[in-house]
């Protein structure tokens, strides 16, 4: 157990830069997911953190201290990977058994770490069959015993999960989620599924194109996103992203769309005319309100409890809307309200969120 | 991928398969037919007659003590050459695996030495280890060791094992290469965050891994020093000094064409062929067994 520090992590293959500088402070026992589309940086950021690849400028420290130049036997961590990378030569206890031999653990001591994590996962009956006769969920669990059994001082998670199904995947995830607490140990788990990181993550990093958009907790990332990129990232379906400009001294916005809304939370700065992007989630949307766009709906999805509507707007722009209830076929244009109370304001040019 | 071509008539695919069935039946299926005909008759000293003497050839052959010597000279070459071609092979491997910078002009110059005849490659080291010509076997005498290959047995046998040995390390270097290359990358980091340092990573993950590599590898290195090394022995020593480098293949040779005994001839090559077949039902066998993956 212990505290994980970066600071100013950048890392350059050749020409290519691919993390831009990245701070990040971890507390004892505090789960942080890195969340992010493919090709972010997320994983390499692991890789550094793991000591797999070495940060071109910055510092690592695990605990307190400097590891940056150590190698990763050395950095106390242990690491699930995205395809388990069990060794297939060996049996599930001597896969778990590996990282414990190594560092000299006496027999019987290994003998009882290895049932007590067996039994804690619960794959106590496999201990003796090889890597290739496990299923995929089962091939996981080894994995994360190997992990845990050496009892580090932390966890990183490379994508897990990717490779099960979709029930295996959530049931899994809840598993991992209540290993983690009972354990307390720091962990650092890398997806790209917004989901896992709103429910694992005490805290969550959004990254974008080699840089933190967003640190904060999930319910903060959700519901104040720092960035276009971020509000358009984490929640589903994708928050709506509409044009407008400042109007009113501040206090308004005049949409693109056509309606005008007024800011319910204060005025913003810049002057009138200032180009917005204005962001309303899908479900925050209304049947009926003061601000009325008309959608002309080229798809309707019913959920059962509820329908997702996708439709154009006037301005040309895109907009989706998750409805309560049943709503009418395609086809029809269909009226809805856009709520004052709801809104996200961002500077158009830089993206970045103003706040009142 | 299970698709079967299915021909309707018989005509055609009789037709596809009769130039390589051919090529077997004449070039292999007939010798050996003569082989094991010949191996049952014996010759008169002037090769006017032949009576049919049953397994007599054999068991004068296994009660030879010239036969013995050159079984165990046989055991020792062919053991050395394996050993020697597959560890400096892995060695060469495990390094050009880990090369970035050139790695395909390191590999290249390595598949070199597979392409060069074998009587070449003995005239190569000949040119090496000659006692009076060759630039190492000069030093070796200037500096006061006494290198002469063509009087001393024991050096005979290892120039004739370095010059096997080396022509073979290509062939098992490409295997091995390709072995290395399709060890997952994330076990090995894997292995490396459970804390096992590289020459640990390599004995305890790298080498079990490679271990069905490791064994095709050895059994045709065996078949290689038993068959294959003919040209090398016959171009650098002949089988001596007196019969100190004469394998069982070297000393078919010398009874079936100097000495002109075919029947007993016959009857070695016959051993021979019975050795490589079971060599190669054991390969068969434990190859399918060995896979870890």
């Amino acid at each position: 157990m212990a505290t994980l520090n970066l600071s100013a992590i950048t890392k350059s293959f050749g020409a290519t830069t691919v993390l831009h500088g990245i701070d990040l402070a971890v507390a004892d026992g505090e789960m942080i997911v890195i969340v992010g589309a493919s090709g972010c940086g997320k994983s390499t950021l692991l890789r550094i953190v793991a000591g797999l690849e070495a940060p071109t400028t910055g510092h690592v420290a695990i605990g307190g201290r400097e590891v940056t130049r150590l190698e990763p036997a050395d950095r106390d961590i242990a690491m699930v990977f995205q395809n388990y990378a069990l060794y297939p030569h060996m049996t599930v206890a001597q896969n778990m058994a590996y990282g414990l031999k190594i560092r000299g653990t006496p027999k019987d001591e290994i003998a009882r770490r290895v049932a007590e994590t067996a039994g804690l996962l619960g794959i106590g009956p496999l201990l003796a069959r090889k890597p290739r006769e496990l299923s995929g969920g089962q091939r996981q669990r080894v994995a994360m015993g190997r992990a845990i059994i050496r009892e580090p001082k932390l966890f990183l998670f490379d994508e897990p999960l990717s490779n099960l199904d979709a029930k295996l995947r959530v049931q899994m995830r809840g598993e991992i989620r209540r290993l983690q607490q009972r354990l307390g140990v720091t962990s650092l788990y890398v997806t790209h599924d917004q989901v896992e990181a709103m429910t694992l993550g005490d805290r969550l990093v959004v990254m974008h194109q080699g840089r933190a958009a967003q640190v904060a907790s999930p319910m903060e990332v959700w519901s104040r996103p720092a960035d276009t990129y971020v509000a358009g990232f984490i929640g589903s379906p994708a928050m709506n992203l509409l044009a407008g400009t400042l109007a009113e001294g501040g206090t308004a916005v005049q949409l693109k769309a056509g309606p005008l809304l007024r800011f319910t939370d204060g005025p913003r700065a810049g002057g009138d005319g200032r180009p917005l992007t204005i962001g309303v989630r899908p479900e925050h949307m209304l049947r009926d309100g003061e601000a009325i766009v008309t959608v002309a709906l080229d798809l309707v999805e019913p959920l059962g409890s509820e329908t997702v509507l996708h439709g154009m707007l006037s301005s040309g722009e895109v907009l989706t809307a998750r409805l309560p209830g049943m709503v009418p076929a395609v086809g029809s244009a269909m009226p809805l309200a856009i709520p004052a109370e709801a809104l996200h304001v961002f500077d158009a040019e830089s993206g970045r969120r103003l706040d009142a | 991928m299970d698709r079967k071509v299915i021909f309707k008539g018989r005509a055609l695919p009789m037709l596809l398969l009769l130039p390589q069935l051919a090529v077997t039946l004449v070039f292999f299926i007939w010798p050996a037919a003569m082989a094991v005909w010949q191996s049952l008759l014996q010759e008169d000293a002037f090769g006017l007659s032949s009576t049919f003497v049953g397994l007599e050839n054999f068991a004068d052959v296994l009660a030879d003590p010239a036969w013995r010597g050159a079984a165990a000279n046989t055991a020792v070459f062919a053991s050395s050459v394996a050993v020697l071609a597959l560890g400096v092979a892995l060695f060469l491997a495990v390094q050009a695996d880990k090369a970035i910078r050139g790695q395909r002009f390191y590999r290249t110059m390595l598949i070199w030495p597979y392409a060069v005849a074998p009587a070449i490659s003995a005239v190569l080291w000949l040119f090496l280890f000659h006692p009076s010509i060759g630039l190492i076997g000069r030093a070796l005498n200037a500096a006061g060791v006494l290198w002469d290959y063509q009087l001393n047995g024991s050096q005979a046998m290892l120039l004739v094992v370095i010059a096997s040995a080396w022509k073979q390390v290509s062939y098992n270097f490409i295997f091995f290469l390709a072995g290395l290359q399709s060890i997952p990358k994330s076990v090995l980091e894997a292995a490396a965050i459970d804390g096992a340092r590289p020459l640990r990573r390599f004995w305890t993950v790298v080498f079990p891994l490679l271990s069905p590599t490791t064994f095709f590898l050895l059994v045709v290195n065996l078949v290689y020093a038993f068959f294959d090394t003919f040209g090398v022995i016959h171009a650098l020593t002949k089988g001596g000094p007196g019969k100190a480098t004469e394998t069982l293949i070297y000393k078919v040779y010398v009874d079936g064409v100097d000495n002109l005994n075919l029947g007993s001839s016959a009857a070695q090559s016959v051993l021979l062929m019975v050795f490589v077949i079971a060599l190669t039902v054991v390969q068969f066998r434990f190859v399918e067994r060995r896979v870890h993956y």
